[in-house]
């Protein structure tokens, strides 16, 4: 029988290594899959890791998949180092989309000539607006009523999703669409400005990685930040503190619902340039394996993020470039966060075999 | 077991999987390179690069998967004058316009996307590539290297209401509908029409998932239509989920897009399959031919692109004959599904006496003929 013990000093080094042995471990997994697929597994791991990021467009779209992932984690990072389970990113993200995708909609129909760079910051605030709306709800009804933030989080998800459906397939609908459920296409000043000509890559990530930079100072170097943290860990200490845990509530759920806003608004005025059913392909949900393997860090969400990135990018690169099936991206994603969370057990215990009495 | 063995056994199984990993990977070591003949014989010239992306799984049957038969259909056809790839779960969106921009760059010279919402990402990805085809299933928008092609899918759809009509004890049949756009309400109507044209009794009652393929949310339709009196089913869904839920209620229903007579061996009538084989020997000969055209591409069942299959044999043999009758008539151009008049159910008439309907009001088809219950969900 195995039995955990747990460490009297768990080494620091192997806290910070046990990502990188994780991914090692996957790859080495994935090794194995694609030879026992009949593949070279080199090859295969060259297609599923090094290809996203070979060539200037290919970088593109790897910043691009990733933006949105970034911006959601972010939020989640913060919302679970304060004991607050935000686990909605994704009807947040659906929120902030219909909100700056019907901003963008409203510029389109009544053709208002503003310019691209003005109206850029406007979709920013109408996706963080409709995004922490949709999570104040949660904030409220956790403060007022302490029901279960994962409850309400996941719920609203399906709310959300049943709003846009309901918008594009009546109110917002493209009268000339031949009755399929989407919106006009966006007018080109209400598109979100590229970075590179010609490349999908657009504002969205540096506004990430400024997002990434201003919640790390707002973590680490202020007070208010710790405050929050102290309440995850030790909610006892942090009342005793006088540190109000209704404050935790309120703040993490409107910042990491204003940033998962805020990517669905860059979603839809991106790479979509419409509204349609299918806004996200679940960025909201990826974003909490991001959260967690990227050790609730923000410089580790966005590592993480790029991980995650080039998992499913380099998961259709196989199918095209090697013939080999879907599923594997799933399966990568699924060794990854096994590998993690075994190498993070063994970090903090250590296996024991005895005999069973 | 105890400790010393599990440790034994999992360096063993390190040993071994190291083992395969450098065995395989001194495999990749300069493959041998082919030795140049000194006089090449008449140069073969390359195979050309046919690329699919496919909005589902390909699975076992459903949509994705016919798409992929024709894909196989046609890689055997052409033999080794084509290499075919596809991509499978593509989600239509931000994620097309990579893969189908990808599978361009990689040098495929003609892309097939085989679902409505790839349209835009086709659009975007064509201006781009001049000199690549491409072929987008169920669209409508063209460009000089951007054709569109569809399946009169209404016509199989017309040979299983024959058969629905026959086979009702009820006079009641359900239909699982997807989205109410102009080709599944043609769908609808072709299934009552046929339905009609042997049990003028024959109403249909509709039930819309807004989903392509959503086994539960199909299941939850199946069931309810059921519970209303209806006992043959037909959807416009991808699974397998309705037949399988008339074989538990022990109903009658029919497959769609592929032979799905497996899945349900007493409650299935026949199935509406199609086959996309045909047009995509086509379309890869004529880039092979440099005869390649832009335009619109709709097949019936005269081209073999939608037909009944695997009628099921304790159906009766008149009926049989009459959906015999039918697919000559079809083939042969004395019958077309929507020949005027045709009246709505509000009692409008939506095409005039002796009318045959062409392509552009087959195209708007936005209402439910006389005898479908209800009214058509959100039509603006």
């Amino acid at each position: 029988m195995i039995r955990l013990e747990a460490r009297t000093a768990p080494s620091q080094l192997m806290g910070v290594l046990s990502p990188l042995l994780a991914f090692a471990t996957t790859m080495l997994v994935a090794g194995a899959i694609f030879a026992a697929l009949g593949k070279d597994p080199l090859q295969g791991l060259q297609v599923f890791v090094l290809e996203p990021f070979n060539g200037l467009r290919a970088l593109s779209e790897l910043g691009l998949k990733s933006t949105p992932l970034i911006l959601c984690a972010l939020g989640l990072a913060l919302s679970y180092r304060s004991n607050v389970w935000n686990i909605g990113a994704e009807g947040q993200f659906l929120m902030g989309a219909i909100a700056g995708g019907g901003l963008a909609l409203w510029v389109t129909t009544a053709e208002l000539a503003i310019p691209k760079l003005a109206f850029f910051p406007l979709l920013v605030v109408a996706g963080a607006l409709g995004g922490a709306a949709w999570a104040s709800i949660v904030a409220l009804l956790r403060d007022r009523f302490n029901a279960n933030e994962i409850l309400v989080s996941l719920m609203l998800v399906y709310i959300a999703n049943l709003l846009l459906s309901w918008l594009v397939f009546g109110p917002w609908k493209d009268p000339n669409g031949f009755n399929f459920p989407q919106t006009v296409s966006f007018a080109a000043n209400t598109e979100v400005p590229r970075l590179i000509p010609g490349m999908r890559l657009g504002w969205g990530l540096p506004v990430a990685l400024l997002a990434a930079l201003a919640m790390w100072l707002f973590m680490f170097r202020t007070y208010r930040g710790m405050q929050l943290q102290v309440g995850g860990p030790a909610p006892l200490a942090a009342r005793y503190a006088g540190f109000s845990s209704r404050a935790a509530i309120w703040t993490t759920l409107l910042v990491s619902g204003g940033l998962a806003g805020v990517a669905g608004a860059f979603e839809v005025a991106g790479p979509m340039g419409q509204l349609t059913p299918h806004v996200s392909s679940g960025y909201g949900f990826t974003a909490i394996i991001v959260a967690f393997v990227g050790r609730l860090h923000p410089l580790g969400t966005i590592l993480a993020s790029l991980v995650l990135s080039t998992f499913l990018i380099g998961g259709e690169l196989a199918q095209s470039r090697l013939g080999l099936p879907s599923a594997l991206t799933g399966i990568f994603q699924g060794v990854l966060l096994l590998a993690l969370l075994a190498c993070d057990t063994l970090v903090q215990y250590r296996p024991r075999w005895s005999r069973s009495s | 077991m105890n400790h010393r063995t599990f440790l034994k056994q999992l360096a063993l199984g390190a040993l071994v999987a190291a083992a395969g990993l450098t065995a395989c990977s001194k495999k990749e070591a300069p493959p041998p390179a082919p030795t140049p003949v000194a006089a090449p014989a008449p140069a073969k010239p390359a195979p050309l690069k046919a690329a699919f992306i496919y909005v589902g799984p390909v699975g076992d049957a459903g949509y994705s998967f016919a798409h992929d038969e024709g894909r196989k259909f046609a890689a055997a056809q052409l033999g080794d004058k084509v290499v075919t790839t596809y991509v499978e779960k593509v989600a239509e969106g931000p994620d097309a316009e990579r893969v189908i921009r990808d599978l361009a760059t990689q040098g495929n010279k003609i892309i097939f996307a085989t679902s409505f919402g790839f349209g835009d990402s086709m659009v975007k990805v064509a201006k781009d590539f001049p000199d690549v085809y491409f072929e987008h299933a169920t669209g409508y928008k063209t460009a000089p290297n951007l054709r569109v092609y569809e399946a009169r899918f209404h016509e199989g759809a017309y040979l299983a209401g024959i058969v629905a009509g026959k086979m009702t004890r009820t006079n009641t049949l359900g239909f699982v509908a997807s989205f109410p756009i102009p080709e599944v309400l043609r769908n609808i109507d072709a299934y009552t029409l046929g339905a009609q044209s042997v049990n003028p009794k024959v109403k249909t009652k509709v039930v819309w998932v807004g989903a392509w393929f959503d086994p539960p949310k199909e299941t939850e339709a199946a069931k309810s239509l059921i519970n209303g009196g209806a006992d043959v089913l037909l959807q416009n869904t991808d699974s397998t989920a309705v037949l399988q839920e008339a074989e538990r209620s022990k109903k009658y229903a029919f497959g769609w897009d592929s032979d799905m007579s497996a899945f349900a061996p007493k409650a299935h009538l026949g199935s509406v399959a199609l086959n996309w084989g045909g047009y995509y020997v086509k379309a890869i000969n004529d880039v092979l031919d440099h005869t390649w055209k832009t335009g619109e591409t709709k097949w019936g069942v005269k081209e073999g692109m939608t037909d009944l299959v695997k009628v099921a044999d304790f159906v009766p043999a008149d009926v049989k004959a009459k959906v015999d009758a039918a697919r000559q008539g079809l083939k042969d151009g004395t019958l077309a599904v929507f020949t005027g008049p045709v009246v709505d159910n509000t009692g409008k008439v939506q095409l005039a006496k002796g009318v045959v309907a062409d392509d552009k009001w087959l195209g708007s088809v936005n209402f439910y003929v006389k005898g479908v219950e209800g009214k058509v969900p959100a039509g603006k």
